[in-house]
């Protein structure tokens, strides 16, 4: 809206408007704007609850609680590195494969798919970010894991088994089923969000490499290049997804608070341990460490997102609904 | 979100404008790299049809009239539905719906129609940094925040916790469906000597209301699948219980204790469960996701 809207008295010939109407309008705009700034408050009391929460935990173990390996309730003595190290590797290996697909779909349904298949696929990648986790984690558990038991995981122990990362035994419940199931649910993040981000890039740039006689797949990677700061925080949001991913995870990463090297061996992650440990937790100290478990989970994915929000909000010049879609 | 369209006549599929034939690395190189997004965009969509498929083999034959209408029985003893885990999420929504909506809109409403400067521009922000906060985390400040003052684990509690998340979704939604509003309706109210506060309520809510509601259902189809924030806020219950102050049961929740139960029939139960979620859940979003392609988007 323009100034003279939010003035008509200015229009030649309105009315003038009585004083009522002037102190309704202030109090209208006060009431919604102190909703609007609830957001702050909520974020606020969030940050408030865990700080406080985690406090006890904080005070007793400082920054070992980031570097210690142990985690004994009986004794009361908690480190966090088993849960950190089991959500940097799952995360990871999930990206390792989310990100070319993604960015695969996102390129053929950005730039080669006739519109109609665009519609549809894009609708079902939709789809696919709608299912709720915990029927993820069902289909992981049930299904997934059964497979890789018996089909997957004896044969990368058998051709693979040199590498520590393919050692052990097959459990079919382990960081590589948890880092297959995120990859599945961040795919549609990444695709989607990339899409449009592809979407956003002046047409200008493949005309032109197209014009010089580049291949479509040469001048596909000229607006790629282009986009590459907004697929950035694409991918950063869909990471901040898998860190913060608790039930899927859960279901099937096997909850033990060993770190291992290789991707067979059951683990836990910063989320998972809360969603197991959390009601079971019986002493204060306990609690606390798991409300500090929390308090890192939070701070890392706050730091996540606020970067890639920036970096999508850039890329689209703050135009695309891209950044709050997701 | 509706998926950005390409504008008509603007069409971003490509065609190759030069005559002469690439040399023959390139060509390879061309039929690589679009076969292999091809298939990438063919590759995503196996898992859904994957789970879709598990979840109808092993959920339907369990789901029977019982199940919505019979209480859970105890181990060994087979039938029994998850009636109060239905009625429980439904209570449980509600619960979110009344405490995120009227903020959320609120506050979309104020950033579409008076939203400008930077302090608007902080609330946008904050709002999708907010989406982005893991669930669990959610939950263990609704835990502190109501479970400790209240005593017990509550309802209220999970309503609270799930009501956080869905209050990015409708802030940001509500505040895109109100700007769809044309600038017109807005000129047409003050030009009859409606004053500012009363062309907003009385002229541009109404006409983007069906947009409201659609941005509200989309956050409540994605709430009413949480597990991780209810799981120590309302924490379950095996039993009727409608009250707000007391544990209540909620579908997800369910789901999760019956697939990690370790008898069988509880398991095939879970996937019934899930099924039955991810009917009502897609339904929702799907149908959100319709009406919002077809006809106006007011």
């Amino acid at each position: 809206m323009s100034d003279a809207l939010t003035r008509p008295a200015l229009i030649a010939g309105a009315p003038r408007r009585r004083r009522g109407a002037r102190w309704a309008d202030a109090a209208y705009r006060r009431a919604l704007g102190a909703l609007a700034l609830l957001v702050f408050v909520v974020v606020a009391l969030i940050v408030y609850e865990t700080a406080r929460g985690a406090a006890p935990s904080i005070r007793a173990f400082g920054w070992r609680f980031l570097v210690g390996t142990e985690w004994d309730p009986v004794a009361d003595r908690y480190g966090a590195l088993p849960y950190v190290f089991g959500t940097v590797v799952s995360s990871a290996l999930a990206m390792l494969l989310a990100l070319p697909l993604g960015l695969g779909t996102a390129i053929y349904l950005a730039e080669l798919a006739p519109h109609r298949v665009d519609q549809v696929i894009s609708f079902v990648v939709e789809l696919l970010a709608s299912i709720p986790s915990i029927v993820y984690g069902i289909w992981g558990l049930f299904v997934l894991a059964p497979f890789l038991r018996t089909f997957v995981e004896p044969w990368l122990i058998q051709h693979l088994g040199f590498l520590p990362l393919f050692q052990g035994f097959p459990f079919g419940i382990g960081m590589l089923n948890a880092g297959l199931v995120l990859a599945i649910m961040v795919v549609p993040t990444i695709a989607s969000l990339s899409r449009e981000i592809l979407l956003a890039t002046p047409p200008s740039l493949r005309e032109a490499a197209l014009a010089l006689g580049a291949t479509r797949a040469e001048a596909i990677s000229v607006t790629v290049d282009a986009a590459r700061p907004g697929i950035l925080g694409a991918v950063i949001l869909a990471l901040g997804r898998a860190v913060g991913e608790t039930m899927a995870v859960t279901m099937v990463i096997g909850n033990t608070n060993r770190i291992s090297a290789s991707l067979l061996a059951p683990g836990s992650t910063m989320a998972s341990v809360i969603a197991n440990e959390f009601t079971e937790a019986t002493g204060a100290l306990y609690l606390s460490a798991l409300v500090e478990v929390a308090l890192v989970l939070f701070v890392l994915t706050l730091v996540m997102n606020a970067l890639a929000r920036l970096l999508v909000l850039w890329a689209t010049g703050g135009r695309s609904d891209a950044a709050g879609a997701a | 979100m509706p998926p950005v369209q390409p504008e008509p006549g603007q069409e971003r599929v490509l065609r190759p404008l030069h005559t002469g034939r690439p040399a023959l690395r390139r060509r390879v190189w061309e039929a690589l790299f679009v076969g292999a997004s091809g298939l990438s965009a063919f590759v995503v969509l196996v898992p859904l049809a994957l789970i879709v498929w598990h979840l109808l083999a092993r959920g339907l034959p369990a789901l029977t009239l019982g199940f919505f209408v019979h209480l859970p029985k105890p181990v060994g003893e087979p039938g029994g539905g998850m009636a109060n885990a239905i009625v429980g999420t439904f209570i449980l929504v509600a619960i979110a719906t009344a405490i995120a909506v009227p903020v959320g809109v609120g506050a979309g409403v104020w950033l579409a129609e008076f939203g400008r400067g930077r302090l608007a521009a902080a609330v946008r922000y904050t709002a999708d940094v907010m989406s982005g906060v893991p669930s669990i985390v959610v939950g263990v400040a609704a835990y502190g925040l109501v479970v400790v003052p209240m005593g017990r684990f509550s309802a209220l509690a999970g309503g609270v916790a799930l009501a956080l998340l869905m209050l990015p979704t409708i802030i940001r939604s509500t505040e895109e469906v109100v700007r769809l509003v044309p600038r017109s309706y807005r000129e047409a109210a003050l030009a009859l000597g409606a004053p500012r506060w009363r062309a907003t309520q009385d002229v541009v809510i109404p006409a983007a209301s069906a947009g409201i509601v659609t941005a509200c259902l989309l956050a409540l189809a994605r709430a009413s699948g949480e597990t991780a924030p209810l799981l120590f806020t309302a924490l379950g219950n095996r039993f009727w219980s409608l009250r707000v102050d007391q544990p209540i049961a909620s579908l997800p929740v369910f789901i999760y204790d019956y697939a990690r139960a370790p008898y069988d029939d509880w398991n095939r139960q879970a996937w019934t469960g899930a099924l039955v979620l991810l009917l009502l859940v897609t339904l929702l979003s799907a149908l959100v996701r319709i009406t919002t392609r077809r006809g106006p988007r007011l």
